[in-house]
């Protein structure tokens, strides 16, 4: 868990460069509020502290990511809250949970406290204006004034899209590095990439999950996301939101999600699916963290369904082999 | 060369095996005293034939087994018996044993050479039975039983397991190397015995030394008395040598679960048991003394030992310069073998190595709850789920766990080793058989 947290280190660095020391503090806070949470809690159910092994601070991490930079500092306590006492603890602790933790921190501070959730976008500093805006958007949130990219596609279309954020190369480019409005740690697909890659080579996840989602979000959106039919922008529904941060980080975590290849395919297609049936017919602008949820629902009866295949099990032809 | 391997899972644990493999096979003087277990293996117990303070000569029957299946037990000194009475065991905790004082002036016993191939099936078969062998990789089943296979079987392959899967030992990797002979024409009894032409000796490709052994010897012997003997080199994967594992590689049969061997025309023994076959047959010596790696990094001086069954562990520590740093004895390999509390315990039939491991070889961290990887679902070679056993476990459901075949896992603990929460999934394996036994 602790190679998981170090692989989105550049994450953070680059969202510093990106909103400010801002998010750099919630994601503090969250970290902190996780671990106490945890220690806590455990304490009280009478069980060993194991806040330190690593679990509590991936929690607080991923769920600052998942939360808009502008939010008030106090905002991820409430979700650690959540996340970990009801969602982890209370289930049985590490490993008996059924929901991803940062997420079920993200939808509670979602129904709890709608405005900051959804409103307190910071645009990314522009580094022309002011070589000081570093720290300068540590404190400008109150005059907010932008939305996310999938708001704007959302409520207004693909033009208002270009018209506010350049033309679709500079979307492509701006997108990939992760210079837009969004949550702390979720806008820049190429670092996210870079992390998730090297949790590949390290084999800490595997493929199957990942790239069923995206996969599925990419060929969704391209044929239902435009005004007609396989008119939509792949690339800027697969850039944008939480996608690549969930389908990296949060799909992938071990509790959560099922346990064989063909059943992680399954949840992998389920939530990309899911993700583009919010985005494009839901309430929300994005949808990747109910998309989620719902499919951590399905978990256990996905790990039911599928079977890992048994070598020579019995009442079987004896030289009928298995390979 | 990629060598031939079993479809599924398997790991790579760190061998160890450069402790001893290079070390021959060495003699230990017997010695004082005795304890032979009435009940080393599988199998009932054997009912003493001798009494209190009477003598005995190295090689005699001291227990034998009458009707129920079983093996009998020689006496692997000549002396005098002391007593017979419960004693520290390896698995059992305790058991029955004769102990035996040895005779400080009596020489070895001389055994006389026979040509087995003057000698009929039925002697041939009778000789494993009277020599009280068992198969020596570790469960111990009877041999003679094994080799009498029901008329109905279609055996056309022998196998011999010399894959030696498991770290740190090297007992076969000796045995092969330094009388490869013995164990071709170890072979070609049991081919006799069993009135085949084929066998195959399978080796993990980490000896190649032993392979090459092998081939030459069994070049040798080609040609001569119409059997085929080959040797044939396996892809270094734990485990390698477990029965089924090493059948799927060797002829590409998968045995199905609750089968035997013989199901699919298949009759496989260990190397260590080939060689007693050999000496029992040929040499007329009954298993009274056998090659066992003394091996781990808290032994003074790791060996290849060859001991009389019934030495007490403690006594092959003083002959081999005593342990530092000790923390745990492992009879058997790291893999599958079973801790020991005590030295006091003797070498038995089926002891195939003693490790005495440092604090740096032993993990000692508490287990962590189940954090649903699935690595030991990759790394299980029969396809099972672990996990779900060991939850169920914990649950107290273990009576449940019969659906993600448990009775299929023969423990080679593949799951454990992967685990990152370091759960002890082999014994939540053993205790969900013992639950769903108990429930009926």
């Amino acid at each position: 868990m602790w190679t998981v947290s170090a692989s989105l280190i550049p994450v953070m660095l680059l969202s510093i460069y990106v909103f400010g020391f801002r998010g750099l503090i919630i994601t503090l806070v969250s970290i902190v509020s996780c671990v106490v949470v945890e220690a806590i809690s455990q304490k009280a159910l009478g069980r060993p502290v194991t806040a330190g092994d690593g679990s509590a601070v991936l929690t607080g991490i991923l769920m600052a990511f998942v939360i808009p930079p502008g939010v008030p500092y106090w905002l991820p306590i409430i979700g650690a809250v959540g996340a970990i006492f009801i969602n982890k603890e209370l289930m049985g602790g590490l490993g008996f949970n059924v929901w991803n933790p940062a997420l079920v921190g993200r939808a509670l501070l979602m129904a709890s406290f709608p405005v900051y959730m959804t409103a307190a976008w910071i645009p990314p500093i522009d580094w022309t204006q002011s070589p000081l805006g570093i720290f300068l958007g540590a404190g400008a949130v109150d005059t907010v004034s932008t939305a996310t990219p999938l708001y704007v596609l959302k409520h207004y279309g693909l033009n208002a899209l270009m018209q506010q954020f350049g033309g679709m190369e500079t979307i492509w480019r701006n997108f990939f590095i992760g210079s837009m409005p969004g949550c702390i740690g979720e806008t820049s697909a190429l670092l996210i990439l870079v992390g998730g890659i090297f949790l590949l080579v390290r084999g800490i996840i595997t493929w199957y999950i990942p790239v069923s989602t995206i996969a599925t979000v990419a060929v969704l959106s391209w044929i239902f996301g435009g005004e007609t039919w396989f008119g939509g922008q792949p690339l800027v529904q697969v850039l944008s939101g939480g996608l690549m941060l969930g389908a990296f980080y949060m799909c992938t975590d071990y509790v959560t999600s099922p346990t064989l290849k063909s059943a992680q395919i399954v949840f992998g297609i389920g939530v990309g699916a899911l993700t583009v049936l919010i985005r494009l017919k839901g309430g929300y602008p994005e949808g990747v963290c109910y998309a989620i949820l719902l499919m951590n629902c399905l978990t256990p009866a996905l790990d039911e369904w599928f079977h890992p295949k048994r070598f020579a099990p019995p009442k079987q032809a004896p030289v009928a082999a298995v390979k | 060369m990629a060598g031939f391997t079993f479809p599924r899972g398997g790991i790579h644990p760190e061998e160890h095996k450069e402790i001893t493999e290079h070390l021959a096979i060495e003699e230990m003087p017997p010695p004082a005293q005795v304890v032979l277990p009435l009940s080393m293996h599988f199998g009932a117990p054997a009912k003493p034939v001798v009494k209190k303070k009477q003598e005995v000569q190295e090689g005699d029957v001291i227990a034998t087994v009458e009707k129920a299946l079983g093996a009998t037990i020689h006496s692997s000194v000549t002396g005098v018996v002391k007593t017979i009475e419960s004693r520290p065991h390896p698995t059992m905790v305790k058991c029955d044993a004769i102990v035996i004082d040895r005779n400080p002036d009596a020489p070895p016993r001389e055994y006389q050479s026979e040509d087995w191939r003057k000698i009929s099936r039925e002697k041939l078969l009778a000789a494993v039975k009277n020599a009280g062998i068992v198969g020596l990789g570790g469960a111990g089943f009877p041999t003679h039983v094994k080799l009498s296979p029901p008329p109905t079987a279609k055996i056309d392959t022998l196998i011999l397991n010399g894959a030696e899967c498991e770290p740190y030992l090297t007992t076969d990797h000796r045995i092969m190397l330094e009388h490869p002979e013995k164990v071709i024409e170890g072979a070609k009894v049991i081919l006799k015995i069993l009135g085949i032409k084929n066998a195959v000796i399978g080796v993990e490709l980490n000896k190649a030394d032993a392979i090459n052994a092998l081939n030459k010897a069994a070049k040798e012997a080609s040609g001569s008395d119409d059997m085929n003997v080959a040797v044939q080199g396996m892809e270094v994967k734990y485990p390698q040598g477990s029965e089924k594992q090493l059948i799927y590689s060797l002829t590409q049969r998968a045995v199905p679960g609750g089968g035997l061997p013989f199901d699919v025309g298949v009759i496989v023994q260990n190397i260590s048991t080939t060689l007693a076959v050999f000496e029992a047959t040929v040499m007329n010596k009954p298993l009274y003394e056998k090659v066992v790696t003394f091996s781990g990094r808290a032994l003074n001086k790791p060996a290849n030992l060859r001991v009389k069954v019934g030495t007490v562990l403690s006594d092959v520590v003083d002959f081999l310069g005593g342990t530092r740093d000790l923390l745990k004895i492992v009879s058997g390999g790291p893999m599958m073998g079973f801790a020991m509390s005590t030295l006091d315990v003797p070498v038995t039939k089926t002891t195939s190595g003693v490790l005495f491991l440092n604090s740096k070889e032993t993990d000692s961290d508490l287990h962590g709850p189940c954090i649903h990887c699935g690595w030991c679902m990759e790394a299980c070679p029969m396809g099972l789920s672990p996990k779900e056993v060991g939850i169920f476990v914990e649950a107290g459901r273990g009576h449940l766990t019969e659906r993600f075949g448990v009775f299929d896992c023969f423990e080679c603990g593949c799951c454990a080793y992967v685990c990152p929460a370091k759960r002890p999934l082999v014994q939540f394996a053993r205790l969900a058989k013992i639950q769903i036994k108990k429930h009926g």
